[in-house]
């Protein structure tokens, strides 16, 4: 009789501390996706400045300039939904790296090499902080759709984690690439 | 007079702004002015005599679709090249707000430099005034032509100064003559429309009333209409059963084809319920002298003069349509004065009378000086 109720109390608690671990596993991925939004944003912020800046800095023809501040401007707040709009400034970059003797033509001249540098820096960031984002996404999101949790409602009122898609890479078909010395 | 037109967009992609520079170009060289034309084009494209290549456009995303554009220092001393031996009394660039030809046009160039502004897109508008070296190219315009009062509105709302309203033109010698269609417009009379078939303000549905009315009582009435539509099927079950086979749908044509849908037709329709500033198509169909019913709406009036050049119906009554096509169809005497008198009004919107009013903004802004490869522009490859 008493073994019976240790045994039920004991298969309780075992329930308990396993379901509160489970929770807290959820809990603890939907922080990882936060940080790692925080760190995806801060590239794509970053990356987009240094586009801004070369497309200031009088290097560049004004057609191409503008181009480059248009598509900024877009990743700005703009009424383009975030990924399409940092996918546009992607492939405005690659059309104005593109051109023939694109590099030759500014390099040498004052600031040129290190924008260039700074440039091919903060694209294959966004590659990495990307690639680091979606990898916690599909954890949490996998950690999610287990039935425990679904059932328990674990994973409380947070919403679901959405992949961040986009195209980020310089050189054409090569992801994270960075430009051809 | 030495004209050099430059075109930001490619010379191989139909649009509106390169049907405009072509259009305008052969109306200035009519007036015996010398006139060459920078495009990108394609390298295998035919160009005509008076096109200047400058090489490939690149599909680019700018403001939210994909664009062809040219940019880039290599089509910039492309444009250099040009500019530099074409001695040009006047640089008329088309859109300058765009990143491409025409910007870096201004931005090679010195002297009188005209700008026409088809377009009006705000935002691009904002980045121009907030970038120096943009804003370094483009206040070297000296006068600005808008296509129309929205675009000017904007011009003037966006970016401050003020632009002169030359509307497009009509190509009317390319109207005047066409093959009609195979078995068009038949003994039993025809009626034509143009334009999109699901927008309300085009005012097809009243046109489609009217048919019905008039198919009724003329077995061989029929009705060709040329236009886009999202969902064509749709727009035949509004036609009763009995008639649905006199209603031929072309969907979208070509411009050539659009010349000849014009001959193909006893009387040409332009049911239209509003929001039409001029009515190009209407001006294009009197170019073709074909006789023209249209709705009493302002644009209309003006370019009928008021009905002189083409019969007017109370705008959405397709009854008073009816009437006013039928006697139309019944009278091949009054359809030969309004296709006369049409062909007489239609002139006035003519490129070569809109050519002598941009050649009047050329000669507002030459001073005696001709346009010449600017000298600070260097400043760059000195960095």
């Amino acid at each position: 009789m008493i073994a019976d109720i240790i045994l039920v109390v004991a298969a309780a608690l075992f329930i308990g501390v396993y379901v509160s671990w489970r929770a807290g596993r959820i809990d603890r991925l939907h922080a990882r996706v936060e940080t790692a939004r925080a760190a995806l944003d801060v590239t794509l912020l970053r990356r987009s400045s240094v586009a801004l800046e070369l497309a200031t800095s009088g290097l560049l023809d004004p057609a191409t300039s503008l181009l480059l501040a248009a598509a900024v401007h877009g990743t700005r707040g703009g009424d383009r939904p975030r990924d399409l709009a940092e996918s546009d400034l992607t492939r405005a970059l690659r059309a104005a790296f593109s051109q023939p003797d694109f590099r030759s033509s500014i390099s040498g001249k004052e600031g040129a090499d290190e924008l260039l540098v700074d440039l091919e820096e903060a694209t294959h960031q966004v590659f990495l902080a990307r690639k680091f984002y979606n990898d916690v996404v599909a954890l949490t999101r996998d950690a999610r759709r287990r039935p425990l949790a679904r059932l328990l409602r674990l994973s409380g009122k947070a919403p679901t984690p959405v992949f961040f898609e986009m195209d980020d890479s310089l050189i054409a078909d090569k992801p994270g690439a960075m430009l051809a010395p | 007079m030495k004209i050099g037109l430059v075109c930001p967009y490619s010379w191989d992609v139909p649009g509106g702004v390169q049907q405009h520079i072509r259009d305008l170009a052969e109306a200035l060289i009519d007036e015996g002015h010398d006139v060459s034309v920078i495009s990108p084009a394609d390298d295998d494209t035919p160009l005509p005599p008076y096109v200047v290549g400058a090489g490939r456009a690149v599909p680019v995303p700018y403001n939210g679709s994909v664009a062809r554009l040219s940019f880039g220092f290599l089509s910039a001393s492309r444009v250099r090249r040009w500019v530099n031996q074409g001695g040009f009394d006047v640089l008329h660039v088309h859109e300058p707000e765009i990143p491409s030809l025409s910007l870096l046009a201004c931005w090679v160039a010195s002297g009188p430099i005209v700008a026409t502004v088809h377009t009006a897109i705000p935002r691009s508008r904002v980045l121009v005034v907030t970038y120096p070296v943009l804003r370094t190219a483009l206040e070297k315009i000296s006068g600005r032509i808008a296509v129309s009062e929205a675009a000017r509105t904007t011009l003037v709302e966006h970016i401050g100064g003020d632009a002169v309203v030359i509307p497009n033109g009509v190509a009317t010698r390319r109207y005047r003559k066409a093959e009609p269609l195979p078995s068009w417009p038949g003994s039993g009379g025809a009626i034509g429309f143009l334009g999109r078939l699901d927008e309300p303000r085009k005012g097809l549905a009243v046109l489609l009333k009217a048919f019905e009315i008039l198919g009724q009582d003329r077995p061989g009435l029929r009705l060709l209409v040329a236009g886009p539509a999202a969902d064509p099927e749709e727009v035949l079950q509004r036609v009763p059963a009995a008639l649905r086979d006199r209603v031929v749908l072309l969907g979208q044509v070509s411009e050539d084809d659009k010349v000849r849908v014009l001959h193909s037709v006893d009387v040409f329709c332009s049911p239209n319920t509003g929001g039409e500033s001029f009515g190009i198509v209407t001006a294009e169909a009197m170019a073709a002298g074909v006789p023209i019913v249209a709705s009493d709406i302002e644009a209309f009036r003006q370019v009928l003069r008021g009905g002189e050049a083409g019969e007017l119906f109370a705008t959405g009554d397709a009854d008073d349509l009816a009437q006013a096509a039928g006697r139309l169809l019944d009278d091949p005497v009054r359809r030969a004065a309004l296709s006369a008198a049409a062909l007489a009004a239609v002139v006035q919107y003519d490129w070569s009378v809109v050519a002598r009013d941009v050649l009047r903004v050329y000669e507002t802004v030459m001073l005696g000086t001709k346009v010449a490869v600017a000298q600070d522009e260097g400043d760059w490859q000195a960095r």
